[in-house]
């Protein structure tokens, strides 16, 4: 069935009205609510689903568009474009192509879960906006994310040692990124504290970056959860109907 | 005051070990300094931070659940953990363990594999080292130790995301007076204050540092942390209180690149607030590890005649 429904509102669904008189009135001119109706025909039926098949996205369909979320964003309060109302409207009717406006900043929730706790209808529009990216990663609309590569190169390290040494997780992220580690601000940090940190602490913090720190017996528990990252990622893959082989990616 | 916490599990966690040392230090200084014994958890792990719940949030309530085993194998009921991350993951481990059937099964079949019993959700309490000092010493028994007054040291209190949110995670509070409020937090207020401290009202209490993004989305920090900063400054603070190593770095390493990158220079000191603590129960700043935090708070203290 089409869905029937104002335009969004844009610059190029906006009527002007020339010589409009209400009530003796001029109401000439631009406004929001002259907005040409819609049928939309081509949305993507299977897209509420997927994305409710990934880790966060299981209460979608809760929502009942009363914007909470969006109101209590920390995001959107730097970047009105940045809008989990406005998304989790267009995922449940499968607007797939004006979600994909929006593909490049999804990612850029930051976890402070105040939408979360405004949300009347525990939708966890904060899991949301995970799966969301995951979506779009694994459908490839976009390239790893600089917040994927961290949260994988960080959950990894925890993985093989249980345990993570902050060091090491900048390092490696400045390299995956292909950043230098030596941003001018780092480097100011850490001449200041150099210069007020006695040596033996020094010599300490040097130790933790050559002898990792690590949970003592962690094979068993490494092999467990690599073996359920595994069946998640097949299971997930398969719910968006990828191909779930070991070269399928 | 009631003496519950006297003797309480220690979970410091990785932040602890690395850059957050200064809390580790401070926090157990703070113990010392008030009878309050700690025992740190046997051979724990990561609780997960704020990452591997974005690879998939059932491996980190599996080992968020291995450390609250370890807690009741060592014999206690309790366990504190001065990170924000640590103890709101610890939280909502024993929340969806409590909750979510999936969520039990799998934490049975990671523990069974791992080859050690699974926690079972009700048998160990998580607390938070302000609940540890709030709710085990109390403002009075706080009050009676206080060798060296905060007494005109204006305080800005923040206590971020993660001590406050998701609310269900948090039963116990915003139970009416003397629990802790997840809207307006004031555990640390009412403590500071104890402490002789000056709160500044303080309206980005629980608003976000942007720490999950601290290094992938550094513009974004930088621009929520800039305005945490100017915020406490309008307010009239001297110094910002923290307590989540998370928040406390990011704020710190934000501070310093707002200044480095967009020329905006911010004066306000940040210091955990077990080390506002200890240094009103007269411990040194060595002590509290004044001089492990990045940004230098010394000569503040000094000026505030809080250090010689």
């Amino acid at each position: 069935m089409p869905i029937h429904e104002k335009s969004l509102i844009r610059p190029e669904n906006l009527i002007e009205h020339k010589d409009l008189f209400i009530d003796g009135i001029d109401v000439s001119g631009h406004w929001s609510t002259f907005i040409n109706s819609r049928a939309l025909t081509d949305y993507d039926e299977s897209m509420q689903e997927e994305i409710a098949a990934l880790p966060g996205g299981e209460n979608i369909h809760r929502c009942w568009q009363c914007g909470s979320c969006t109101n209590a964003c920390t995001v959107n309060a730097l970047n009105p474009d940045f809008n989990p109302r406005y998304w989790i409207y267009l995922i449940r009717n499968g607007m797939k192509q004006e979600l994909l406006l929006d593909k490049d900043i999804v990612w850029q929730c930051v976890s402070c879960n105040k939408c979360t706790y405004a949300c009347p209808r525990d939708v966890n529009p904060e899991g949301v906006m995970k799966a969301t990216a995951h979506w779009l990663e694994l459908k490839g609309h976009t390239e790893k994310k600089p917040s994927m590569i961290f949260d994988e190169g960080f959950s990894q390290q925890i993985i093989e040692t249980g345990k993570i040494e902050d060091g090491l997780v900048i390092r490696q992220f400045f390299a995956r990124t292909g950043q230098k580690l030596a941003q001018n601000w780092l480097v100011a940090m850490a001449i200041g504290l150099a210069k007020r940190l006695p040596v033996a602490m020094g010599i300490k913090m040097g130790f933790a970056a050559v002898f990792h720190p690590r949970t003592r017996g962690w094979s068993r528990a490494r092999a467990a959860i690599k073996d359920y990252v595994h069946e998640r990622e097949a299971a997930n893959r398969k719910a968006l109907g990828l191909p779930t082989g070991e070269d399928g990616r | 005051m009631t003496g519950k916490y006297d003797k309480v599990a220690y979970y410091p966690g990785c932040a602890l070990e690395g850059t957050g040392h200064a809390y580790n230090r401070s926090t157990k200084a703070l113990g010392d300094a008030l009878g309050l014994q700690t025992v740190e958890l046997e051979n724990w792990n990561c609780c997960g931070a704020m990452e591997v719940k974005n690879v998939d949030p059932k491996i980190q309530t599996y080992l968020s659940a291995r450390n609250l085993t370890i807690a009741e194998d060592m014999g206690f009921d309790t366990v504190m953990a001065p990170c924000n991350g640590c103890y709101h993951n610890l939280k909502k481990a024993e929340y969806d363990l409590a909750h979510d059937p999936e969520s039990k099964s799998v934490n049975e079949r990671l523990a069974g594999k791992a080859g050690h019993r699974a926690y079972e959700p009700g048998h160990v309490e998580t607390i938070h080292a302000l609940d540890w000092i709030k709710q085990g010493i109390g403002e009075e028994g706080l009050k009676a130790k206080v060798k060296n007054s905060l007494k005109g040291l204006k305080v800005a209190n923040y206590y971020g995301c993660m001590y406050t949110r998701p609310r269900h995670i948090f039963p116990e509070k915003d139970r009416g007076p003397g629990s802790e409020s997840t809207l307006k937090p004031h555990f640390m207020d009412d403590l500071l204050e104890a402490a002789g401290a000056e709160n500044v009202e303080y309206p980005l209490k629980t608003s976000c540092c942007g720490g999950a993004h601290t290094l992938s989305d550094s513009d974004t920090s930088t621009r929520l942390v800039l305005n945490l900063l100017e915020t406490a400054e309008a307010c009239g603070a001297d110094v910002i209180a923290t307590e989540c190593p998370t928040c406390h770095s990011g704020l710190e390493m934000h501070q310093m690149r707002a200044e480095k990158v967009f020329g905006k220079k911010t004066s306000v000191r940040i210091l955990y607030f077990t080390q506002l603590l200890g240094l009103a129960l007269g411990l040194s700043p060595r002590k509290v590890g004044v001089h492990e935090n990045f940004s230098d708070a010394m000569p503040m203290l000094k000026q505030k005649g809080l250090a010689r």
